[in-house]
């Protein structure tokens, strides 16, 4: 059934020349569905998606800006105000104190001793007198007498009241810094109460909670010196690998500077009256890995919509393409078996015309020859009595031959109406098929008969079917070699019509013979056909209401369906 | 030799013309006319045995004038003489009734007499 379908003669015809370019054709249309289906569907999806990313960057972004700074301003606040306290604590003592007792060794040791306690981070005390020297000195060191007039801190102090210094390893060979105050006493002179104070005081409040692998939190003094040690910038007292930052009062983020390799955050905080610059940085962390991180079930949640949607897609599309193909095969079929049903008609009512006017004139030229062997024969004694009768036999056999291809061609049967009777199609295809026993048992030819299911009868013209089988079976034995082998299958279809199929393993038909084989005249048997055979089938098959098909191979054989339906009514043409 | 009378109608002059002489010659006694009204003229003064008729002739069509005279003579066998097949023409064309024989142009003389008889109910022994 499905090899009938796929092969009927018109669509042979289609799919053989229009193969490659139709197959590009679908392919293209295919491809422009995959991928227009595609973007209307994962567009939305990836824009979704990279919005949602951007929004958590710029989360991540702010959470870290804001984590950055507040970790500023807490650690610079306990900076200044530990500097703070301590400069506090020295003007406190500086105002408290008159010069004579603070000059008193004993008396600035007590003060010293209580300022260590109280405060902290102290680690000596001096006096220095407004020419630079210091006067009185208590601590771990003899430093009593030193000149720091010519000292930049000196002059600061002078004009200031106060200063900070940078963090210097000095005589003491550690970190320290040195805080000093002025005092201005009544009559214009004026002395210095100088401190040093422990680094490692201020090394503790540089501490930042939950601090990452590479992030770092230093102080660097206005010249750009490390006052701190610190993870990856710089030693300390060494030059900073970190560019000295802008002034400016308040907290700082800058996102762009970027120290070492690493791109990273840098926040800074000048610390006031003091030349330290507290320097937070932290490595901006890898933030797609950490939205994927983060995200993962959105991750997965995309991927699986996405994949599935490419296989729907692809489903889909391949279905939809198929249906397509299929619908224009099938419409191009349509029109194909249109267009030869009436090529087929045309050329039946052209050549039945044609015998029709040819028909008179012979029937006028074989009696006119009639008549003249008719007066040769009953006259005695006529001149070239014999050579005349010869001629004239031949021109009466000459009509004959023409006579036999016009009534061939109009499809002439003595009978000249259709007479419709109850016919069994297998019984009249054993009668048929019994016609050419002889021949078929001499040549060894195999005849196979198979009715399918349950026949019913059909209301036709026995005669002009058995011309039409005949016909058929007639090609059948002759396109087989001796020992062949023609199937004959009768089966029901949908109840309305039975098919009969006749199939034989001989030579085939070409194709470019297959289109032709209906057409009157068409032979491929050379001198031994008239080439009506099947023309004169087809026009039978056609009368009695039926569908002819063929479809054959060369070299693997040629079926031929019939179909024939219950009952014909005859049509008014 | 047989004792009937024939009328052949046929708008081909020449045809009927030279099958009268053919008849005439094997003693049958026939007469031509090239259309329906003159054979139905011609009719009136003669009797005739069997009528043969073309299917096709201008003026009245050979199944209006078969139809004419088998109204007129029932007894009057009729052979249709055609140079169309049967595909041509829906079987409604022909008045299958009416018509006895049918012979497919060009045919054989011999042919034509064997219909004759046949039409007639002549056995071939009666015929010789």
């Amino acid at each position: 059934m499905e090899f009938f379908k796929q092969m009927i003669l018109p669509f042979r015809l289609l799919k053989n020349t229009d193969k490659s370019e139709d197959l590009k054709r679908y392919r293209r249309l295919w491809w422009y569905s995959v991928v227009l289906t595609l973007l209307v569907s994962l567009v939305p999806l990836l824009i979704m998606t990279g919005v949602n990313f951007l929004m958590f960057r710029e989360a991540i972004l702010t959470e870290i800006r804001y984590d950055l700074s507040r970790n500023l301003s807490s650690t610079s606040r306990s900076l200044q105000f530990v500097i703070e306290e301590r400069l506090s604590a020295l003007r406190y003592t500086v105002r408290e104190t008159t010069r004579e007792e603070l000059l008193d060794e004993e008396r600035l040791s007590e003060t010293f001793q209580n300022l260590r306690n109280t405060f902290g981070g102290f680690v000596d005390l001096g006096v220095i007198s407004s020419d630079g020297v210091q006067e009185v000195y208590v601590g771990p060191y003899n430093l009593e007498g030193v000149d720091y007039s010519d000292q930049s801190a000196f002059d600061e102090v002078i004009i200031r009241g106060m200063y900070v210094s940078d963090v210097f390893m000095g005589h003491r060979h550690f970190p320290h810094f040195v805080i000093s105050v002025k005092y201005e006493s009544n009559d214009g002179d004026f002395h210095i109460l100088r401190a040093t104070v422990d680094m490692d005081y201020l090394n503790r409040l540089i501490y930042v909670p939950n601090m990452g692998h590479s992030d770092d939190i230093f102080i660097i003094s206005r010249e750009g010196i490390m006052q701190t040690p610190s993870r990856s910038h710089g030693y300390l007292l060494e030059s900073s690998t970190i560019d000295v930052p802008a002034f400016s009062p308040d907290i700082e983020i800058d996102e762009t500077l970027s120290g070492t390799n690493l791109t990273c955050f840098l926040g800074y905080c000048y610390i006031e009256n003091t030349p330290f610059i507290l320097i937070i940085t932290k490595e901006r962390t890898n933030l797609l890995v950490e939205w994927f991180e983060r995200q993962s079930l959105l991750l997965v949640f995309l991927i699986t919509s996405a994949l599935l949607i490419i296989l729907v897609v692809f489903w889909s599309v391949t279905k939809m393409v198929k249906h397509v193909r299929a619908a224009d095969r099938h419409r191009t079929q349509v029109l194909m078996n249109i267009e030869y049903t009436n090529k087929m008609a045309t050329i039946g009512r052209l050549s039945a015309s044609v015998a029709h006017e040819i028909n008179n004139p012979l029937a006028i030229i074989n009696e006119k020859a009639g008549l003249l062997t008719d007066i040769v024969s009953i006259t005695d004694e006529f001149p070239n009595r014999e050579k005349t009768l010869k001629a004239l036999g031949t021109i009466i056999g000459s009509v004959d031959r023409c006579s036999k291809v016009t009534h061939r061609l109009l499809g002439f049967t003595r009978k000249m109406q259709t007479k419709s009777e109850f016919i069994y199609l297998p019984q009249l295809l054993e009668e048929v098929s019994n016609f050419l026993g002889r021949e078929a048992l001499h040549r060894n030819i195999n005849i196979y008969h198979d009715a399918r299911g349950d026949i019913p009868s059909i209301e036709s013209d026995r005669s002009q079917l058995q011309q039409v089988f005949l016909n058929i079976l007639n090609n059948a034995v002759a396109a087989v070699e001796n020992g062949g082998k023609i199937n004959i299958i009768i089966e029901p279809v949908n109840g309305q019509k039975v098919a009969v199929d006749i199939r034989d393993n001989g030579s085939g038909i070409s194709e470019e013979n297959l289109t032709h084989i209906f057409e009157p005249f068409f032979s491929t048997k050379g001198e031994f056909g008239t080439g009506l055979g099947l023309s004169i089938t087809y026009g039978l098959v056609q009368k009695l209401g039926g569908t002819i098909d063929v479809e054959s191979e060369l070299d693997v054989g040629t079926a031929f369906r019939i179909t024939l339906p219950l009952k014909h009514e005859p049509s008014v043409e | 030799m047989m004792n009937c009378r024939v009328l052949l109608i046929d708008d081909e002059e020449e045809l009927v013309t030279t099958l009268v002489e053919r008849l005439e010659i094997r003693g049958i006694c026939a007469d031509a006319m090239t259309n329906g009204h003159d054979a139905l003229e011609k009719m009136r003064d003669v009797d005739y045995h069997v009528v043969v008729a073309d299917l096709k002739m201008p003026g009245l069509s050979g199944p209006e004038v078969i139809e004419i005279i088998k109204k007129r003579y029932p007894k009057v066998k009729i052979v249709l003489i055609t140079g169309h097949g049967n595909t041509a023409h829906s079987e409604q064309e022909y008045p299958v009734n009416e018509i006895d024989e049918i012979l497919m142009k060009p045919f054989h003389i011999d042919n034509l007499i064997e219909a004759i008889s046949r039409v007639l109910d002549i056995s071939g022994e009666e015929k010789q």
